[in-house]
């Protein structure tokens, strides 16, 4: 019952990842350009989220006379039907899609380590087992299930909502993560922490986590991206509480007040762009992990006036060199027989 | 203590004119900055016929120079100076360095072909031995018909000990020591004048390499190609070619003829790697091996690249690179070593 | 056919899975919502109905949980899944068998559509690795985090509001009748435009991304080496060597990807008020109208599962690897 071994799309593939190398310049991660910009992003929400309520120049739920505005200095994403500040609601909904986000990430992401470890270590019966849990619920489409187990459960908060959404979350990285281990099960250093009796318990945390952190953080910052997708989708059609501000919730009322219709589209155009640039943050934080990884995909630094790279065609820049001359002077008599001897007697054939 | 083997054309490859002729030939990977020089000024002469080996340990560059010279060095591989020529049967000699992609298209297993190193992922896994074989010629021999392609297939086949009718299976069907012969049989497609391999046996056993070996040998004598040999089992090199060139950092450090070489190497580097591998033939040499491990590409020593490692290192070694100068009166044998230079006029 | 039977096995069992969580949701939960819509349609509900959805739901405390469970796969092995309160009196069946071929024609070609576009842009992409092409990633990936249904919001606004080109509701014209003749298959083709466009433009970036990532990673095989070094035309090395087998990946990704497309395109379908099986898991929602949720699980977790196998068996075509003998 093991799914084919082949790597998910995008992914990294299982055997280019060198763990050792990834102890060697933790650094340099942070200096890839993604990675940075994908923090800074990242960091301006997470500012919102923290700050956003004492930002908020007014009450999101407060209504007012100001009825469907259009972006102004007063109102600078606008109002809704009943005169609800959107810029508010907006940096107000902020923590709750982070709360969220983080949530699930840490329970999916810690129940992604315990399977799939458990799964790759273990080998044999249990890693069957865990395998076919694991890939039946990778198959299982998580949306439909995350919308039926909440619409079931009376109580709707943010950190309900962020339970059941890690419960659907969690396959991916398990799966990727039984792919790793089983790699490093068979390393060098494994084996010989086995030979001299370490506890399986040690291996586990000394041995493997360490070189799982690449792997288990881009679980987690992709597991991110998707509570942070599905929750703005539950609120989005009613399932999660209304009465909390999130970026969902925004677009709930722009849609359920037909703001298409009347031509707001100030209503719902922020909401959606905050989601996808936090989303493309998350991803770039990812991409720069992947590369970190697997260092064939880096996209290749354009200097300028650069030769261009080419599979299979490597390119000629002869540089003016300063010394070729000279250096056929010291060879002075071997020099004229293989440059000039030679290409004439090609003329005449042996 | 016998010669070893090697096949009776010795005395005429001696003197048969070039084929491939690489002069000051430099390699970079990266650019700009941090870039890191993996070919120094490689002259070397591929004669029509012979079998060259080039030896040195991993890192050498001798893989590096193999692919430069048919412009497949992988990215960030670039050739920043020196000329490859190619002289082709009865015409005017051509500069590779100098083809576009569509020359070079051409020119390409046509003239030169590879035996890469691991056969294991040489070969297309979806594709059958049938459809990698007949590919190249569809492309360079557009006047054949697929019928002719396929008889074509069956011969190269045959010629390397493979029943023919393995030709409709995948490589995975195909045990490590066919899919090898399976590349040497693509390899030899075209007829091409050179053959470059790459490692060829390495990943096989003892046997198994011997026997692809013998067979090439064979296949040389039958169809007159030359060989760049290239491998870091110098026992090998000694046995199967006729003309030897070490490499080390970048640099060749001896050239001589195989025997010359396994009888008095002038390199400490070579007497070091002799020392390294049991030889087949011969009396038996004390196995010592070479203390150390090869340069850092990114941090050379300064000097003689090898003066780190060499037991009989002296005043000049790390300060002045020896260059490549012939050793005697052998026009045919040259070192780079400040130990056979009378001149001592090498430059930093 | 080793490989296709032991995927239909663990096809079986993933079905088999969906299916017993089916039955445990209800169970598990506290309350009984159900019961009260009972409650609500006393008098209309036949007692056979009601008694289906007793099965369904576990309201009959007398039975043992086995039982139930038995029940259960009786009732499904009948297509009984239970009434619709939405669409009062319907039975939950028949509102699938309606709305069924609308998500399956729209989800299905608008998927193959932006497999293959974002495959094709991706190999050339990975191909030509800082050309051009460098520049699209970062609006690809733009584009992937953006949620479908806010896509298709600006979809709606643009061209069916602002410039009122597209209807922005329905799957057709509600003056025709729905039947295999040119009006409404052109009606329906025209509604779809919207829809369509939308999931195919979300879908697409993930396909570009994954597959450019491949495509770099297999350039620096060996076998791709050897097709330049054989110097094969430039067409043949990139299709042939590089794009054949980078694409594997993607093919057996297909599967893994298919369940979060599927949940993406049932959000366009709400939004386009489009008349599939997301439009009605919309309604359901919106009424708690349990046995229909229920039911829409159930259908698209067996859809999915259906196209997992169409893609292993385009798969066991693609790599002879799979196609040992025996």
């Amino acid at each position: 019952m093991t799914v084919q071994a082949t790597d998910p799309a995008g992914g990294v593939p299982a055997e280019t990842a060198a763990p050792p190398a990834a102890r060697r310049d933790r650094l340099r991660f942070l200096r890839n350009g993604k990675t940075a910009t994908g923090l800074a992003i990242l960091g301006l929400f997470v500012l919102l989220a923290v700050a956003g309520q004492w930002l908020a120049p007014h009450d999101p739920s407060a209504m007012s006379d100001d009825v469907l505005q259009p972006p102004s200095l007063e109102h600078p994403f606008g109002t809704t039907q009943t005169g609800q500040d959107i810029f508010s609601q907006v940096l107000v909904g902020t923590r709750g899609v982070l709360v969220v986000g983080f949530i699930a990430g840490f329970f999916a992401t810690l129940l992604s380590v315990l399977i799939g470890v458990s799964a790759g270590f273990l080998g044999g019966i249990a890693d069957e087992l865990l395998s076919a849990f694991t890939n039946i619920f990778l198959v299982i489409p998580g949306l439909p299930l995350i919308i039926i187990i909440a619409s079931f459960l009376p109580d709707s908060g943010d950190v309900v909502i962020a339970v059941v959404i890690s419960l659907t979350a969690w396959a991916w990285g398990a799966r990727v993560l039984r792919a790793q281990t089983l790699s490093l099960r068979g390393r060098d250093y494994v084996q010989a922490a086995r030979a001299t009796g370490e506890s399986t318990w040690r291996i586990i945390v000394f041995e493997i986590l360490p070189n799982l952190t690449a792997v288990i953080a881009s679980g987690f910052v992709g597991t991110v991206i998707f509570a942070v997708l599905s929750e703005i989708t539950l609120a989005f059609i009613g399932v999660a509480d209304i009465s909390h501000w999130n970026w969902g919730t925004i677009l709930f009322w722009a849609q359920s007040n037909q703001a298409l219709g009347q031509g707001a589209w100030w209503w719902f155009v922020p909401a959606g762009l905050c989601i996808a640039l936090l989303g493309t943050a998350l991803s770039l934080i990812n991409f720069g992990i992947d590369e970190f990884v697997n260092p064939r995909l880096r996209t290749a630094a354009r200097v300028r006036g650069a030769i261009r790279m080419r599979v299979g065609f490597t390119p000629v820049a002869r540089a003016p060199r300063p010394v070729p001359k000279g250096a056929g002077a010291s060879e002075g008599s071997k020099a004229p027989e293989d440059s000039e001897g030679s290409e004439r007697t090609e003329g005449t054939p042996a | 203590m016998s010669t070893p083997e090697t096949t009776p054309v010795t005395t005429d490859v001696a003197t048969a004119p070039p084929v491939l002729e690489i002069s000051s030939l430099c390699v970079d990977y990266g650019v700009g900055q941090g870039a890191v020089r993996a070919l120094h000024d490689v002259d070397l002469t591929l004669r029509r016929g012979e079998v060259l080996g080039l030896a040195g340990e991993s890192g050498s560059g001798k893989s590096t120079l193999a692919y430069a010279v048919t412009r497949l060095l992988s990215p960030p591989g670039v050739i920043t100076g020196g000329d490859v020529r190619y002289h082709p049967r009865g015409g005017e000699p051509v500069d590779v360095l100098a083809m576009t992609p569509q020359e070079l298209r051409a020119f390409r297993w046509q003239e030169i072909s590879i035996v890469f190193q691991g056969a294991m992922n040489s070969l297309n896994p979806v594709h059958t031995v049938r459809t990698q074989l007949t590919d190249v010629l569809k492309a360079h021999r557009p006047g054949m018909s697929r019928t002719e392609r396929v008889e074509r297939a069956r011969e190269l086949l045959s010629l390397v000990g493979i029943s023919p009718d393995r030709l409709s299976a995948y490589p995975h069907q195909l045990s490590g020591g066919m899919r090898q012969r399976v590349m040497i049989a693509m390899a030899l497609a075209l007829e091409p004048e050179v053959v470059i391999m790459d490692e060829p046996t390495t990943a096989l056993d003892v046997v198994m390499q011997r026997q692809i070996l013998r067979q090439l040998v064979r296949l040389r004598e039958e169809l007159g190609f030359s060989v760049v040999f290239i491998t870091h089992d110098i026992s090998l090199l000694i046995e199967f070619s006729d003309r030897i060139a070490i490499m080390y950092g970048g640099r060749i450090v001896e050239q001589a003829g195989a025997a010359e070489i396994y009888r008095d190497p002038r390199h400490p580097y070579s007497d070091g790697l002799l020392h390294s591998f049991p030889a087949l033939r011969g009396p038996r040499r004390e196995l010592t091996g070479i203390p150390g491990s090869p340069p850092d590409l990114k941090a050379m020593p300064p000097g003689c690249a090898f003066h780190p490692r060499c037991p009989k290192a002296f005043d000049p070694c790390d300060r002045r690179v020896p260059r490549l100068a012939p050793v005697g009166t052998d026009t045919d044998r040259s070192v780079a070593c400040w130990l056979n230079d009378d001149r001592r006029s090498g430059e930093a | 056919m080793k490989f296709v039977l032991q995927r239909l096995a663990f096809y079986l069992l993933t079905a088999w899975a969906a299916i017993t969580i089916n039955f445990l949701i209800p169970r598990l939960m506290p309350g009984d919502p159900v019961q009260s819509l009972i409650a609500r349609y006393q008098g209309q509900l036949s007692s056979k109905s009601i008694a289906s959805l007793e099965t369904l739901f576990g309201l009959d405390q007398d039975r043992s949980l086995w039982q139930q469970y038995l029940d259960y796969w009786a009732n499904l092995a009948r297509g009984d899944l239970g009434l619709s309160f939405t669409f009062f009196p319907t039975p939950v069946s028949e509102v699938m068998a309606q709305s069924l071929p609308w998500t399956l024609a729209l989800v299905g070609t608008t998927t193959l559509i932006s497999f293959l576009i974002g495959t094709g842009i991706g190999i050339f992409a990975g191909w030509r690795r800082g050309s051009w092409l460098d520049g699209l990633l970062p609006v690809t990936t733009f584009i992937s985090a953006i949620p479908y249904f806010w896509l298709g919001l600006i979809a709606i606004s643009l061209f069916a509001v602002q410039w009122p080109i597209f209807p922005a509701a329905g799957g057709y014209d509600t003056s025709l009748v729905p039947g295999l003749d040119a009006a409404f298959l052109s009606s329906a083709l025209y509604h779809a435009v919207l829809p369509g466009v939308t999931i195919v433009l979300s879908a697409m970036a993930g396909w570009i991304l994954g597959m450019r990532n491949m495509m770099v990673t297999v350039s620096s095989e060996d076998y791709v080496m050897v097709a330049q070094a054989k110097g094969l035309p430039e067409r043949r090395v990139m299709f042939s060597y590089a794009a054949r087998n980078a694409i594997l990946p993607n093919v057996s990704g297909f599967a893994l990807s298919l369940g979060f497309i599927v949940g993406g395109t049932l959000l366009v379908e709400m939004v386009f008020s489009y008349p599939g099986i997301g439009y009605v898991l919309f309604q359901g929602v919106n009424a708690k109208d349990y046995p229909l949720m229920q039911g829409v699980f159930l259908i698209i977790t067996l859809a999915v599962l259906a196209a997992n196998l169409l893609a292993d068996l385009l798969y066991v075509l693609l790599d002879p690897r799979t196609r040992k003998e025996g």
